[in-house]
């Protein structure tokens, strides 16, 4: 057995560390360790936090750690900030809001930047959360900032979506976002101290209303990251039963108020999941995209290792001066690899 | 493979809240292309080298304008080693004066900063340190 993965299945913090390292960075010792760490994987309730910035996400995810670690809970943090596009530097202040959780042995800490990934995560971050389910971690929460697609990442990555809304940052149109409220489990408006609450909540409740209440269906058309959902038949009442009607939840997250129910309809949500199959149907899901994710990566690796740089340069000079198009160049490449 | 990034922990350990200076060191190591993992204040040498293992960072850079930075670095340094993290390299910059900077630099204290120095300077030493750790 690799020996950075005995490590972490000891207990190992420091192995932990490395290991998080060396699969943030696709190498080789990471890739082994994953490999068989993913025995020890499945067990742990992956939780997704996200929303816009400046609504507190971080400190909620703090209280929730928190209310966790009182459950005796183990718990592992995955923050995600964005790199920024043009230096790929990042600053990743995620842990200022997590004091109260240093100290904790119980307790795990990782902050992950997007290094280019167009989603709200980095491509290494399923592979992160991997390692801390086989590390034995019973929660694990992934904040990511609310930006483009990545609603729809962290949905799929995640058994319980919460979205977290704040009053005054414009509610009425964020709450209209469909993405947003067709992704989320459980919304939460956080800072529901301030003025605006009222509003921010019927506006969520008014769009659950119209919107059916539909089973969430991730379809992955290799390329294609939308989420589309098929409507549930409605006249079924037994099925109608199973279905999850999101929560709204109002919570002021440095007081902890709202927090006993927010953990307790987390922990009714994976009850739901595990009760109506969807926790294996979503489970199934996401290995099947991350399946096509590496099958893509490897043979679009074996194309360039194949095909020398200088003969694609050629080929696309002659896409650019419109004497064949992109698909034409590229099935005619394929037909000449015989891939 | 990707490109390896540096990660840099940036903390402000003890008592002092002036973090003007830490804010714009941050900015300047993400504008390099690293990684910053900012705590912000109040840290305490406990908290800086835990948040310094769970992100296996590369490089520690301390803001100090407290002058408890004689008594700081040692027991970070100490922590950090006590960790397993001893490859790790400790910066440290704000109100250091200049006698000390020796001192600071036989414990192990990789680089000082007054408050004069350049972003541009410090972020050339900390590639040359860790391309000394790499070779």
């Amino acid at each position: 057995m690799s020996i950075l993965a005995s490590s972490v299945l000891s207990g190992d913090r420091l192995s932990l560390a490395r290991l998080l390292t060396c699969v943030e960075n696709d190498v080789s010792e990471g890739r082994e360790a994953l490999d068989v760490l993913f025995t020890y994987t499945g067990k742990a309730h992956l939780i997704g936090i996200t929303g816009a910035p400046g609504t507190g996400k971080s400190s909620l995810v703090n209280q929730i750690a928190l209310s966790f670690r009182k459950l005796g809970k183990k718990v592992a943090i995955v923050a995600v900030d964005p790199s920024s596009p043009f230096t790929g530097g990042a600053v990743l202040g995620d842990r200022v809001r997590m004091r109260d959780l240093s100290g904790d042995p119980g307790v795990f800490i990782r902050s992950m930047a997007s290094r280019g990934s167009l989603g709200g995560l980095a491509q290494a971050t399923a592979g992160v959360v991997q390692v801390f389910d086989a590390a034995g971690f019973d929660i694990i929460l992934i904040e990511t900032v609310g930006a483009g697609q990545s609603e729809v990442d962290i949905a799929r990555l995640a058994h319980t979506t919460l979205v977290v809304e704040a009053p005054g940052l414009g509610d009425e149109i964020q709450a209209i976002k469909a993405g947003i409220l067709e992704i989320a489990d459980i919304l939460v408006i956080n800072k529901a101290d301030h003025a605006g609450t009222d509003s921010t909540e019927r506006a969520l409740r008014s769009m659950l209303d119209l919107a059916h209440p539909v089973q969430k269906i991730f379809h992955h058309h290799g390329q294609q990251q939308t989420a589309q959902v098929e409507p549930r038949p409605t006249n079924n009442s037994e099925s109608a039963k199973e279905l999850w009607i999101p929560p709204i939840l109002k919570t002021v997250a440095p007081e902890a108020i709202g927090l006993p129910e927010l953990i307790e309809a987390i922990q009714s949500h994976a009850a739901s999941l595990q009760k109506s199959g969807e926790w294996l149907i979503r489970e199934r899901a996401r290995l099947s995209a991350e399946f096509d994710l590496i099958i893509q990566q490897t043979l679009l690796d074996k194309f360039h290792a194949f095909v020398p740089a200088s003969h694609i340069d050629e080929v696309m000079d002659s896409v650019q001066n419109r004497k064949l198009s992109p698909r034409e160049a590229a099935t005619a490449m394929i037909n000449l690899g015989g891939i | 493979m990707i490109e390896r990034k540096i990660r840099v922990l940036i903390a402000k350990p003890g008592l002092d809240g002036h973090d003007r200076g830490a804010k714009v060191v941050a900015r300047a190591l993400r504008d390099a292309g690293m990684e910053v993992i900012y705590t912000g204040l109040r840290q305490t040498p406990e908290m800086i080298s835990e948040a310094a293992l769970q992100e296996d960072v590369d490089v520690v850079g301390l803001s100090i304008l407290s002058g408890a930075h004689m008594a700081l670095a040692p027991r970070i340094l100490e922590l950090l080693r006590a960790n397993g993290q001893s490859h790790v390299k400790v910066f440290i910059g704000g109100i250091i004066p200049d006698e000390d900077a020796p001192a600071l630099k036989e414990i192990g204290i990789t680089g000082v900063y007054g408050p004069g120095a350049s972003t541009e300077q410090i972020v050339m030493d900390i590639r040359e340190a860790i391309a000394g750790v790499k070779a």
